[in-house]
Parts: structure tokens; C-alpha cells; sequence
């Protein structure tokens, strides 16, 4: 290892299951027709939004198992993680299950940081099958990081809307689907941004540093990829991004796009586009997952980014760092063959 | 027709605080600590019960109007009572919109339940 | 190039990058709903001392003052207020309502984690910055009356 901060996976784990499910906004966005579930309403029948953020991540860790088609006593270890303090969507929601449980913090980026980590142990060969969960929730984010629902003030203009949302997939050692094989681990960079209504340009330095590291280590570009995505660096992130890129010399092409950029209509008037763990959760586990089943990609890097800010790091003035994990998934279909 | 003074001084007043909201990004809680500092301030010097004078609820009813109860329940207070007025003055006469604040939240908490945003 | 000019750049450059949003609708809307609002506050005033010819005029602004945060609390508790908010901004913050909007929001945000912990301790979040700093500002105006 060394100076490379890429595994290359030998066995090349299999993403056998996944699902996703949304509030009702989401529902309405660009990717409505993709998910498994789209919830009526965000309380999800339940008294409190952490408790409905809970329910979430049961019901998609649950779907992705039945996707996969294996029995949930198969299942060996959960990976999981989301915004709230002391992840406790994901803890709470990991009793309901026997399976042992590793819980991540990695902000929005927990859903790579939890492909990586599972596929480098299956990888290894220690594990069969490895749940990868985790979800955002609007009302429960608003209220931890921002202010109550009910205040009257304005959404400046940089700023995103926490998507409601959770994303499961299994990873499997044998089994059909696409595959995982490599995965970048992310340094954390902090560029100085304070602004936390504008976490894209507190995270795009973040996401530039890791695709370089992923270029260098793999010896590709991004002309080898049928799709770069990043996680929910928003518009402005990710014209950042852009910038970044092309002045170290990469220049990123059509094929590049961000889930938070693309997941809400301009209807929804959602400024800069959709955030979250859930925000990039739910579209790899719902569309893009779909097209590379399909073949229609043969090879995708994923790339979601987190602010690892807490609101008492920012009360008492501290910038925004960001960190970035990628993971390449190819697809198990020819390409000629569609 | 002083309407169309409450009018036009109330919203000038209100669109400056939207300016400091576009240009500084600056929350709610600072705005309205902000205004109601401009509020003693202006009280303060005496100006504030020259400018009600013709403005009327354009400025009592920006919080403002609170911030100059304030120092003219302290001010009367201390001429009235000495130093205990210093402490009593302000609060005193502000009690009514405090009070009214704190007890309409407390019921209304316990009935309603905050909604999700669309 | 040190980390902190890095910064630097990075900090400005993004700022240039930030959409520019039109300013005017905002400042219009915010205009004619604090506008309103205040014009809402002397009709109810006017009224209180044609109804009730004996009351002093300090009390009937006490009464005003009352009537609107009890109204901005009410379109809090059945979610109008931030529907106001978005459109008006400062419009709807700059006035008393904004202020009893301020308290009630927090109020009904955590009444999950119980009344004492959650709507008694979370209500002043928000509104008690403008609390803290009335009684110490106006007891300093105080101070100074006293030797002057």
C-alpha cells in the first residue's frame, strides 16, 4: 500500500439486492419512478421524524435482503450510519436485526464508506453477505442542524434540501449482479468554507482530492467511466467540482453529474438541489443500480462526499471539513448484448 | 391618512432587515436582537417618541417598538425609583408581550405538532 | 502557497461563484408584509381605543402588541407562519410576530422530547438572544439615566 489510498478487489464482491425508499417529495423528483417505496407521508405512521428515519432504514435494510433473495439469517454484518447524533437511526434501527453491526459516521458520504468497508471485508474473504444502510431524513436534519420547521425565515440560495430518504444494498460473495472492484478511501479536507448553507464548496475540494488520488491509483480517467457521480455536492458544489478538476489538469465531460443536482425537479424550488445521506443513498440503490443491471452502464464511479460538521464545531467557528470515499461498480452485463 | 405612513415606514423598516438577510445571511435570532438594540438605542436619545409620533404602529410593531419599552420602562423606572428601577423598569414594562409570547407558545405546543415543509 | 492563502482563494472564488439571486422580489415582499403587518397592528389599536374610549394609550398598545403575537402564535401552531416567512422574510421577522413566531416554532419543534425538556426549555432558543440582550441593554440605558 503506501501511498495509494485504492483497493483493488480480487473477488470482486457482487451488490446482489438493493432498495430504496423515499418520502413524498422525493417521490415527485426526477427519480420517482425508480424507487422501491415512496411513503405517503414523511411521519411514516410513526409519533416522531427519528422514529420515521428508523423505520426507513428496517424497511430498506429489509428490502434489500428480499432483493437479494437470501434468508436474513445468511446476512453476517450490517454496515450502517446517518446524520443524527450518535447515529441513532441506524443503531436503533440495527435491533431489530441479528446480525452483528458496525456503525458508521461519514456524513453523506456513509454510503460509499460503507460499500468500501464491506466489499474490502468480503473481499478478504471474511464475510458472506454485508447489508450497506443508511438514511437522511429532512424534518430530523432541519431540526438538528438548522432551525424548527415552523420558523419563518428564507433559504438563502446556496442552500440544499436533505432528501428523505433510505438506501440499502447486500454485497455478496457469489450471487449475480453488478460488481464492486475498487474502492478509493477519501483524506478529509477543509478548504476553509464556514458557510453552513453552503456545504457544496465546503465538500467539492474533498470529492477533487479523491478522484485525483482514484485517477493516479487506478490509472484511469474520466473517459473510462460510463458515469462519475458525486453524492450531494448540488449545483454550485459541483460546478466547483468542475473547476477543480479542469484547473489540476482533468476535464470532467457529460458523463459527470451529481444525485443532488439531479434528484429534485425545478418546480420543487429546491435551490441547489437535494442533500443528505439519503440523497445519493437512494439513487445509486434505485436508478443506478437498475442501469447497471441492465448493462446500460458498464462502469460507474461513485463518489458521495460529507460535511463532517457538527452544529457545536460551527457555534464555536470552526470551518467545514469534507472527506470523499469513492467505489467502482461495473456492471455483470455485456454491453453489446442490450 | 397617517395609514399610509404605518405603511410605508413598517416596510421600510422590514425591508432593511431583508437587505442585512441577502447580504449578510444573518438568522432571524440576530435580526431581531439587532432591531430591538436599534430600538433602546434610539429611545435611548430620545428620538424614538418623536419618530411614533408620526410613524406610529410602523414602528411600535417592529421589534423595535420593543427594544424602545424596554429602555423607556427603565428610564421612567429609575427616575421614579432610583437604583431599584434599573432593574424592575425594563421588564416591567415589556411583561405584557413577554408574557403573552411565552404563554400562547406553551399552550399552543401542547395542542399542535410542527409540520413538515413541502 | 500556504494552506491559508489556499483558503483564501478557495473562499473568494466560491463567493463569486454563488448564484446571484434578483434581490428585488424579496425586498418588495418583504416590503408590503411588514408594511401590512404594521398596518394590522394600528387598525387593531385604533379599534381597541374606539371600543374602549378609557383605556390609556400605553395599555391599548400593550393590547395591540398582544393580539399580534397571539395571532403570529396561532399561524405558527397551524404551520402558516413559515409559509409567510419563506415568502416574506424580514417582512414577517422584523415585526413582534416574528418575535412570538420565534418562540412558538421551537415550542411545537420539541415538544417530542416532553413539556419541561422540550417545549419549556427549547422555547427560548431562538427569542432568547432578544430576551438577554433587552433586560441588559435597556438596564444599561438605566444605568446611565441614573447619573445623568
Amino acid at each position: 500500500m503506501g501511498n495509494t489510498q485504492t483497493v483493488i478487489f480480487k473477488n470482486k464482491p457482487v451488490i446482489t439486492g438493493s432498495y430504496a425508499i423515499v418520502g413524498p417529495k422525493e417521490g415527485d423528483g426526477n427519480f420517482g419512478e425508480f424507487f422501491d417505496y415512496v411513503m405517503k407521508d414523511d411521519s411514516f405512521g410513526e409519533d416522531s421524524y427519528e422514529k420515521a428515519e428508523r423505520k426507513m432504514i428496517e424497511q430498506a435494510i429489509t428490502g434489500a435482503i428480499q432483493s437479494a433473495k437470501i434468508k436474513p439469517s445468511s446476512v453476517d454484518l450490517l454496515l450502517a450510519g446517518d446524520l443524527l447524533n450518535q447515529i441513532i437511526s441506524s443503531s436503533y434501527a440495527a435491533r431489530q436485526f441479528n446480525f452483528a453491526y458496525l456503525g458508521l459516521f461519514g456524513a453523506c458520504s456513509t454510503m460509499s464508506e460503507s460499500l468500501a468497508i464491506g466489499a474490502s471485508l468480503i473481499d478478504g474473504g471474511h464475510f458472506d453477505n454485508i447489508v450497506c444502510s443508511t438514511a437522511s431524513h429532512f424534518s430530523t436534519a432541519e431540526r438538528q442542524f438548522r432551525f424548527p420547521l415552523e420558523l419563518g425565515n428564507q433559504r438563502p440560495p446556496t442552500a440544499q434540501w436533505t432528501v428523505t430518504g433510505a438506501g440499502a444494498c447486500v454485497l455478496s460473495k457469489k450471487g449475480n449482479g453488478p460488481v464492486i472492484t475498487s474502492a478509493t478511501f477519501g483524506k478529509v479536507l477543509d478548504y476553509g468554507i464556514n458557510d453552513v448553507n453552503d456545504m457544496g464548496a465546503a465538500m467539492a475540494p474533498a470529492a477533487m482530492d479523491t478522484m485525483l488520488s482514484h485517477f493516479r491509483d487506478t490509472k484511469t480517467g474520466p473517459d473510462d467511466y460510463d458515469l462519475i457521480v458525486t453524492g450531494d455536492l448540488g449545483k454550485l458544489g459541483s460546478e466547483i467540482l468542475i473547476d477543480l478538476m479542469e484547473d489540476k489538469g482533468i476535464k470532467l465531460g457529460l458523463n459527470y453529474n451529481d444525485c443532488g443536482q439531479m434528484y429534485f425537479t425545478r418546480e420543487q424550488a429546491t435551490l441547489c438541489g437535494g442533500s443528505g445521506c439519503g440523497c445519493s443513498a437512494t439513487v445509486f440503490n434505485s436508478f443506478i443500480m437498475k442501469k447497471l443491471r441492465e448493462g446500460k452502464y458498464k462502469r460507474v464511479l461513485f463518489m458521495p462526499t460529507g460535511a463532517l460538521l457538527s452544529t457545536t464545531a460551527t457555534q464555536q467557528g470552526e470551518t467545514i471539513p469534507g472527506v470523499c470515499h469513492a467505489v467502482v461498480i461495473e456492471s455483470n452485463v455485456a454491453k453489446n448484448s442490450i | 391618512m397617517y395609514y399610509l405612513w404605518v405603511f410605508l415606514i413598517g416596510g421600510a423598516i422590514c425591508m432593511i432587515g431583508e437587505i442585512l438577510i441577502i447580504k449578510t445571511n444573518i438568522t432571524s435570532a440576530r435580526i431581531l436582537v439587532l432591531f430591538e438594540l436599534v430600538g433602546v438605542f434610539l429611545q435611548a436619545i430620545g428620538v424614538y417618541d418623536y419618530i411614533s409620533g408620526f410613524a406610529k404602529a410602523g414602528i411600535n410593531v417592529p421589534i423595535i417598538g420593543f427594544g424602545a419599552s424596554l429602555a423607556k420602562g427603565a428610564i421612567g423606572a429609575v427616575k421614579a425609583n432610583g437604583i431599584a428601577g434599573i432593574f424592575t423598569g425594563g421588564l416591567t414594562a415589556t411583561a405584557g408581550g413577554i408574557a403573552a409570547a411565552v404563554f400562547f407558545a406553551f399552550i399552543f405546543g401542547l395542542i399542535f405538532k410542527s409540520k413538515t415543509k413541502k | 502557497m500556504t494552506e491559508k492563502e489556499r483558503n483564501e482563494a478557495y473562499n473568494k472564488y466560491v463567493q463569486n461563484k454563488i448564484p446571484k439571486t434578483r434581490a428585488w422580489p424579496s425586498l418588495f415582499n418583504s416590503f408590503w408584509i411588514g408594511g401590512l403587518i404594521c398596518v394590522l397592528g394600528q387598525g387593531i389599536n385604533d379599534l381597541l381605543l374606539l371600543w374602549f374610549p378609557s383605556l390609556a394609550e400605553q395599555t391599548a398598545w400593550t393590547l395591540t402588541l398582544i393580539i399580534l403575537i397571539f395571532l403570529a402564535s396561532f399561524l405558527t401552531a397551524i404551520g402558516v407562519y413559515d409559509l409567510i416567512g419563506k415568502f416574506a422574510g424580514g417582512g414577517s421577522i422584523v415585526p413582534i410576530t416574528g418575535f412570538s413566531n420565534s418562540i412558538t416554532s421551537p415550542a411545537l419543534e420539541f415538544k417530542r422530547e416532553g413539556i419541561v425538556y422540550g417545549i419549556c426549555v427549547k422555547m427560548f432558543t431562538i427569542a432568547g438572544p432578544v430576551i438577554v440582550f433587552g433586560i441588559v441593554s435597556s438596564m444599561l440605558v438605566g444605568l446611565i439615566y441614573l447619573f445623568v
